[in-house]
């Protein structure tokens, strides 16, 4: 807890008005002000974790309620696409750690390449979603447009599905429940997309930034705290994954 | 109480601890291998465990997140450097996770123990 | 009131404001929109929330006016929904959460720690400007035909059957919510890393920690708020979605997702409240706060329990008994901190020197009032009373007792008690002492009567009730029209103040506290040097050494 007077403490001991360009006005040494933009982060993404929270409580609770209708729903993803996805996120989530060592090291050529890289990951992994929700709007399972039951009051009508898994039928009114899914399972990835989009956007303005030098000079806080951000989009794909695709087959 | 600890001049520059890239390596690698893992397992029927009359703890949805919250525990740690951040970190990212299980548990909690409502 | 007062003041014939201050260093509309400066935004922050305070006020006034009769008189039952709903929301999201945290927080905690800003000055002026987009929002609601679901946006209601701007008023919810996560974010960093050297935990004003703890809550439970609203907003437009039974969702999970930030809230509204209480009832006993750690710990206390009491809202909607049982059992233990901290208040005071200023004359109205509300809410958390008690008028005089007797009595305190520091001015103390007592004697006419409404029986959200109720109702509404006056008269000579009031010098109150070592108003940087705290918190006889010195300084200049 006295780690801020210790670095305030030494700061005082320092020269004291001599300090790097990028150091702000109100902050006493860059240590104090990477410490402090370090915490602010994480507690940026605590209010994440809970924000995503309300969707997974609400998740838990409707899959108790309707689970035939659950495990139906979740027939019609594919767990190709899902691992294929699953994969490129980890895989990004490890260019986006070098890209910050790059920043560490000083190292410019190595810095753009995996900003690069986690870029194109992050572009790759929004496309197969987007393949993926296509699929789905086709099948007319996206709940509010066009929406049909067939494929669950009848299975067989859908075979591609029913080869694999030969789903009995379900009763109308549980057959009306997999909306319900598909609604959580739109709001879910929906509202992951949506932060990997602005993800997306922030590493074209840090890719920029980094050609002109920005974050090998020893300033790479930016960088640092972005991959707190783009860690955390990954760990909430890593539950959604087997939660929606991998946990309705026994 | 001002005395210095060591463990706050080892983090006055920011992040001095620099991880090595072979070991993020080894995370991506270990995080591949548990991705196929929880793909591989979720084709095997695991069983349930019947507690109690009524009471069933299926496997399968219990290993999956097992595993999930292993990758999660392993980017954490490593990738996000939880593992070479001062104490404060790890409580920050401990408070978090502990007021989401409240979500999630207090308010499971509620529904399973009521009948009315569920099919 | 005694003539004995603790007000020092500097000779008024040759005092003046200093001429280099935060308000006046830079000139010009973007100096204050584009600023960074912490007092700058808290400054516009209080021109704001007495902006909306006002609005909610006069909904207020409506509401206390239709219930004068018994049937409908003034409007339409539909109309009476509207005026309540947004009274509710507009008193909650924009006057009480951001209240003491966005104001004075913002203006007094670099200062009480000993930094020249918070930590992220830009955060700040974001969080400010999403309040005010949020508050235009809200008005836009307003302006459209407003909303009729409570404040509590109860579904399947707001869901599927109301035809008014639900989305409307969900959206500015939702932006207003992050304005206080960022508030309560920008403050969690600022304690934890920018204290100066030698300010220990345990050495910070009691300010601090209760504030911390409010923070805590807004950064951990708001999100969970935004998301429910969002859900809410899906489903209204795209008429699919897991809170209507209609399509197979539970009505109680969006009430679970609701209170589980709605109850924390009510904690962020008054922890800051509590935060004022425990500095002015210092400075006006002359005395250290009785056990400092017990009311530090307690002010966490509460928020650690805050997360675990939420299903008290939801007693007779249908959860399961052995959920009620729980969560009735965790209410009673969230009472304890609470009751620790009155406890402690009352000690401080035991055989100090006690003098009447304003803030002191709010801060024992808040004791009283906030211990009757808080003892009420102890018979809410009881599931038998409960049952007969919970939608009627005690339980809308149980929240008023807390939060207007309770907070807003705070809120006042604080603000009559760094007026001189923000403004160089003090307000003129007579006047004042009126308004604290008209709007201690107006509360208790306007609320106490409904706590007899309530155990009789009548409903709350009702406009027209069975005439029975009506004296009481009548009474009810003679005491708004007192405590109307009571709010109103602070605006006037506060507004006064800021050209007649006397110059109040650096320590009026001779207060410790980093903040009082300052000049009234403060410079933009806050200290010339940063300080280096090198005694416990509330120490007066430090203080008793420090003026001896200034004097001799003083005459040596």
């Amino acid at each position: 807890m006295s780690d801020s007077t210790a670095t305030a403490n030494s700061a005082v001991a320092e020269a004291r008005h001599e300090h790097p360009s990028y150091q702000r006005h109100h902050f006493e040494s860059v240590a104090q002000q990477f410490d402090a933009t370090n915490f602010a982060m994480w507690l940026f993404l605590l209010t994440e974790i809970m924000f995503f929270g309300g969707l997974f409580a609400s998740y838990l609770i409707m899959r108790n309620w309707y689970y035939p209708a659950f495990v139906e729903g979740s027939h019609q993803l594919k767990i190709g696409w899902g691992t294929a996805n699953t994969a490129v996120l980890i895989v990004s989530s490890f260019t986006m750690a070098m890209s910050v060592w790059s920043a560490q090291m000083r190292r410019k050529g190595a810095l753009l390449l995996f900003l690069g890289l986690t870029f194109l990951l992050g572009v790759t992994f929004l496309g197969i979603k987007y393949i993926e929700w296509h699929e789905k709007w086709v099948k007319h399972h996206v709940p509010g447009f066009h929406w049909s039951e067939q494929s669950f009051l009848d299975p067989q009508s859908d075979p591609e599905v029913y080869t694999e898994y030969h789903d009995k039928p379900l009763a109308p009114d549980m057959a009306q429940k997999t909306q319900e899914y598909f609604f959580l399972y739109f709001a879910m990835t929906g509202m992951h997309a949506l932060h990997m989009v602005i993800g997306v956007g922030l590493l074209v303005y840090l890719f920029i930034r980094a050609r002109t030098g920005a974050y090998t000079n020893g300033h790479f806080t930016f960088v640092e705290n972005f991959g707190l951000y783009w860690h955390f989009v990954d760990i909430i794909w890593i539950f959604l994954f087997p939660l929606l695709y991998l946990i309705s087959r026994y | 109480m001002s005395e210095s600890h060591g463990q706050s001049q080892e983090h006055e520059q920011g992040e001095q601890h620099i991880v090595s890239p072979f070991l993020y390596l080894g995370i991506l690698l270990a995080l591949l291998v548990f991705t196929g893992l929880t793909v591989w397992a979720s084709y095997i029927d695991l069983g349930e465990w019947h507690i109690a009359p009524g009471l069933t703890l299926f496997w399968n949805p219990v290993v999956a997140l097992a595993i999930a919250c292993t990758k999660m525990t392993l980017v954490v740690l490593f990738f996000m450097h939880v593992k070479y951040s001062p104490r404060l970190t790890k409580l920050t990212v401990a408070s978090g996770l502990f007021t989401f299980l409240v979500l999630i548990g207090m308010t499971l909690a509620d529904y399973f123990t009521r009948a009315w409502g569920s099919w | 009131m005694s003539a004995a007062t603790i007000v020092t003041l500097p000779d008024q014939s040759t005092a003046r404001i200093p001429k280099m201050n935060f308000l006046t260093k830079e000139n010009g509309l973007l100096s204050w929109l584009l600023t960074g400066d912490h007092k700058r935004i808290a400054t516009l922050y209080l021109i704001s929330i007495t902006f909306f305070f006002f609005i909610g006020g006069s909904l207020a006034a409506l509401i206390r006016l239709e219930l004068l009769t018994p049937q409908t008189s003034l409007m339409a039952a539909d109309t009476y929904n509207k005026v309540f709903s947004m009274h509710g929301l507009i008193m909650v999201f924009f006057f009480l959460v951001p209240s003491v945290p966005a104001t004075i927080g913002n203006f007094v905690i670099p200062m009480m720690v000993g930094a020249k800003d918070l930590a992220l000055p830009k955060i700040n002026l974001l969080s400010w400007y999403l309040y005010i987009i949020a508050g235009g929002m809200m008005i836009y609601t307003m302006a459209s035909g407003g909303v009729d679901t409570g404040w509590t946006f109860t579904t399947p209601l707001s869901t599927h059957y109301l035809n008014t701007n639900v989305v409307s008023a969900a959206l500015a919810v939702f932006v207003a919510g992050f304005s206080s996560i960022f508030t309560g974010l920008n403050f969690i960093v600022t304690i934890h890393k920018m204290r100066c050297p030698g300010m220990t935990w345990f050495r910070l004003p009691l300010f601090v920690w209760s504030t911390y703890a409010a923070s805590l809550l807004m950064v951990l439970g708001t999100p969970v708020l935004a998301i429910t609203l969002t859900l809410v907003g899906l489903e209204r437009i795209f008429h699919i979605g897991v809170f209507d039974p209609a399509f197979g969702g539970d009505p109680l999970l969006f009430q679970h997702l609701f209170w589980f930030y709605s109850h924390p809230a009510v904690y962020i509204m008054i922890l800051p409240g509590m935060a004022v209480i425990s500095e002015v009832v210092s400075t006006f006993s002359r005395k250290r706060v009785f056990g400092y750690t017990a009311v530090a710990f307690s002010s966490v206390a509460i928020a650690v329990f805050a997360f675990f009491v939420w299903a008290h809202h939801m007693f007779i909607m249908g959860i399961s008994n052995y959920s009620a049982l729980i969560f009735s059992l965790l209410t009673m233990l969230v009472a304890v901190p609470s009751a620790i901290k009155i406890f402690n208040w009352t000690f401080t005071m035991y055989k100090g020197s006690i003098t009447f200023e304003t803030p002191m004359l709010y801060a024992i109205g808040f004791m009283g009032l906030f211990t009757i509300g808080g003892l009420t809410g102890v018979f809410l958390g009881s599931t038998g009373t409960d049952i007969h008690l919970t939608e009627t008028y005690f339980i809308v005089a149980h929240f008023h007792f807390v939060m207007v007797g309770g907070m807003l009595m705070a809120f006042l305190s604080g603000i009559h008690f760094w007026w001189p520091k923000w403004t160089g001015r003090m307000y003129p103390e007579k006047i004042s002492q009126l308004a604290a007592l008209t709007t201690f004697i107006g509360f208790n006419f306007t609320f106490f009567p409904q706590f007899i409404l309530g155990m009789l029986g009548m409903p709350r959200r009702y406009a027209a009730y069975p005439p029975e109720f009506q004296a009481l109702n009548v009474f009810s509404t003679a005491g708004a029209s007192i405590l109307g006056v009571g709010y109103l008269l602070p605006i006037l000579y506060l507004t006064w103040s800021l050209k007649y009031g006397a110059v109040a010098g650096d320590n009026p109150w001779q207060a410790t506290g980093l903040e009082w070592q300052t000049q009234s108003p403060p410079l933009t940087e806050n200290f010339v040097e940063i300080p280096i705290m090198d005694h416990e918190a509330y120490d007066y006889d430090w203080l008793e050494k420090q003026n001896p010195a200034r004097q001799q300084e003083k005459e040596v200049a």
